[in-house]
């Protein structure tokens, strides 16, 4: 009987053949944490414990609230600051850096094969790069911090396979909304979802990053791409630690497997005030809304900037719109920069927010009032969750928002091709 | 077994709706977590809720964000267990690590409403509602041990005790 991708990854770390459904202790490659460090600082301490087990295996990536915004969060900051030079965190970004997903991918610590559990449910991103990456809470942080060790269920897998070409005006964001409105925000609670079949392979990783990004609004506990020679290619110049790929075997057992010809989808949007609340563009063309959002840890890289600076290259937002471009990280923006995306950007009266998470948990830069709509790249659009409590999110492409931005009500990318 | 009164809601009840994500890097007493419990979902909640009342849910309770607070809050606010058809996997780990029982019934969750009155017999596995009685599975073994010592911080507390 063969193994999954899951299996395998986290069997080779707990030193035996595990099955789905086996609960096993194992020790992860890296453990990933951002704002929330303050206070698995304050859980960390209450152990009794001078020195964190590995101090190696720790990245701190400050993006929440950055810079910080009020006196609290500033102290939050100094704290951490203070505990990295404390117990000699080598790996920590400050807040010029980026959002942590795109930081962490980056400087290559999202490497095939390795396990790697984050303080932050989108931790599943660095399954785009083959490896076994899964969120956690912050007490369970505290104690990885103390212990190196944690307890994990070894997840059973939903595999998902693609076939076809995308559409023009078509996009990897418009693919996972389609799938999670199609099967619902629990369909994968607690599982693996592994993204294969002939068409998986000709997403870019930034497409790639996107998905697994998103497994975790089905509930994944990760998801998975197998590594490639795009995989390769991108480790090749960053790659500082060694890692060996592993794929699932031919005969492995998966919970389901759905299939998906991507070439039949066309360009979808989550309506308020659930993810898998998920309609065709079509159906809710002519919304008028307040803001737009390009950018975050789901779209907020290279090519996601470049759709958007496209559909805007030469155009003026609708004067009723506030339009906001969050790169996903520093490279991002000075990529963008240099390649004149900016200078759209800021011709066609966006405003460029610094690279982190901004405006996408309701923290600052960009905070909803009562009864305003936004039209974003994010990944949520819990009620309340980017402002007033009476405020409407809406999600979808990087094209989507932009050509809507452009027309100050939900547009059709399609016709500005 | 404390009594107390059912808080009823429907599936897919997000860690957003929780505990905003406003109020996530603010260090706050456990009272002011309680405060805002709920707050973009129910503002009734947090101002009418006892010790002992259980919070009865839908499907997916606890998508979204893997925020801690979302589970401290209704601890914090006195809730005794949290029943629902099925729980967001960071958020069920959260609540095993800080002592908040999360309790599996479709049944309970399909036939309790707002307001009943209701008792939990944990060592039974049963939730009982004047006639109407429950049944809910053992929590996997796994983390019993975690909830018998009062929360993870106090069971790797034990653990590096034993280690040294």
């Amino acid at each position: 009987m063969g193994q999954t991708f899951s299996e395998k990854a986290l069997g080779r770390k707990a030193g035996k053949r595990v099955r789905a459904g086996d609960v096993i202790t194992v020790a992860p490659d890296f453990y990933l944490s951002h704002d929330n460090s303050s206070a698995i600082i304050g859980e960390f301490r209450k152990l009794g414990l001078k020195k964190v087990v590995a101090p190696e295996k720790i990245v701190i990536v400050l993006d929440h609230i950055v810079p910080a915004a009020d006196e609290k969060y500033a102290q939050n900051h100094k704290t951490i600051r203070e505990f990295v030079a404390e117990q000699g965190i080598p790996n920590f970004f400050d807040i010029d850096a980026g959002v942590c997903h795109q930081v962490f991918s980056e400087a290559s610590f999202a490497l095939p094969g390795k396990v790697i559990m984050g303080s932050d449910s989108h931790t599943t991103t660095y399954g785009a790069f083959g490896a076994f990456s899964a969120g956690i809470g912050r007490t369970e942080m505290a104690s990885l911090w103390a212990t190196d060790e944690i307890w994990l269920r070894v997840p059973e897998t939903l595999r998902i396979e693609f076939s076809g070409r995308l559409s023009p005006g078509v996009y990897a964001k418009d693919v996972i909304l389609k799938i999670i409105g199609d099967n619902g925000a629990d369909r994968a609670n607690y599982e693996a979802v592994e993204f294969v079949g002939p068409a998986a392979g000709d997403f870019s990783l930034a497409s790639r990053m996107v998905l697994a990004n998103m497994a975790a609004e089905m509930g994944a506990k990760n998801g998975y791409f197998e590594a490639d020679d795009k995989t390769l290619e991108w480790l090749r110049a960053r790659a500082k630690a060694d890692y060996e790929i592993v794929m699932s075997d031919p005969d492995a057992t998966y919970e389901a497997v759905l299939k998906y010809d991507i070439s039949t989808i066309e360009p979808q949007i989550a309506c308020p005030h659930a993810v898998d609340n998920v309609k065709p563009v079509t159906a809710v063309e002519g919304k008028p809304f307040h803001q737009a959002l390009i950018g975050t840890c789901t779209n907020g890289r290279f090519e996601d900037l470049a759709i958007a600076a496209k559909i805007l290259k030469g155009k003026k937002i609708h004067p009723r719109v506030r339009a906001l471009i969050l790169p996903a990280s520093r490279e991002v923006y000075l990529e963008a920069l240099k390649k004149g995306l900016i200078e759209i950007f800021v011709e066609a009266r966006c405003v460029i927010v610094n690279p982190g998470c901004g405006p996408c948990l309701g923290a600052h830069e960009g905070i909803l009032a009562p009864g305003e709509v936004v039209v974003g790249t994010s990944n949520r659009n819990f009620k309340g969750r980017m402002g007033g409590r009476d405020s409407e999110i809406y999600l979808a492409s990087p094209a989507t928002v932009a050509a809507s931005a452009l027309e100050g009500k939900i547009t059709d990318p399609r016709k500005y091709l | 077994m404390s009594k107390g009164k059912v808080w009823k809601y429907g599936d897919d009840v997000n860690t957003d709706v929780i505990y905003a994500g406003k109020y996530t890097y603010q260090q706050m007493k456990p009272e002011e977590m309680a405060s805002h419990a709920l707050e973009d979902l129910d503002p009734e909640f947090a101002k009418d809720v006892r010790p002992g009342d259980v919070i009865v849910a839908g499907k997916n309770f606890g998508c979204g964000s893997s925020r801690e607070q979302a589970a401290a809050c209704l601890r914090a606010a006195g809730v005794q267990a949290v029943v629902a058809k099925s729980f967001a996997r960071i958020y069920f780990r959260n609540a095993i690590n800080l002592g908040l029982p999360v309790l599996q019934s479709k049944e309970a969750s399909e036939n309790l409403k707002s307001g009943d009155d209701v008792e939990i017999d944990f060592a039974g596995g049963k939730i009982i509602s004047g006639e109407k009685v429950f049944k809910f599975p053992p929590l996997p073994d796994s983390v019993i041990g975690i909830l018998e010592a009062g929360g993870l911080l106090e069971w790797t507390k034990k653990k590096l005790e034993r280690a040294k």
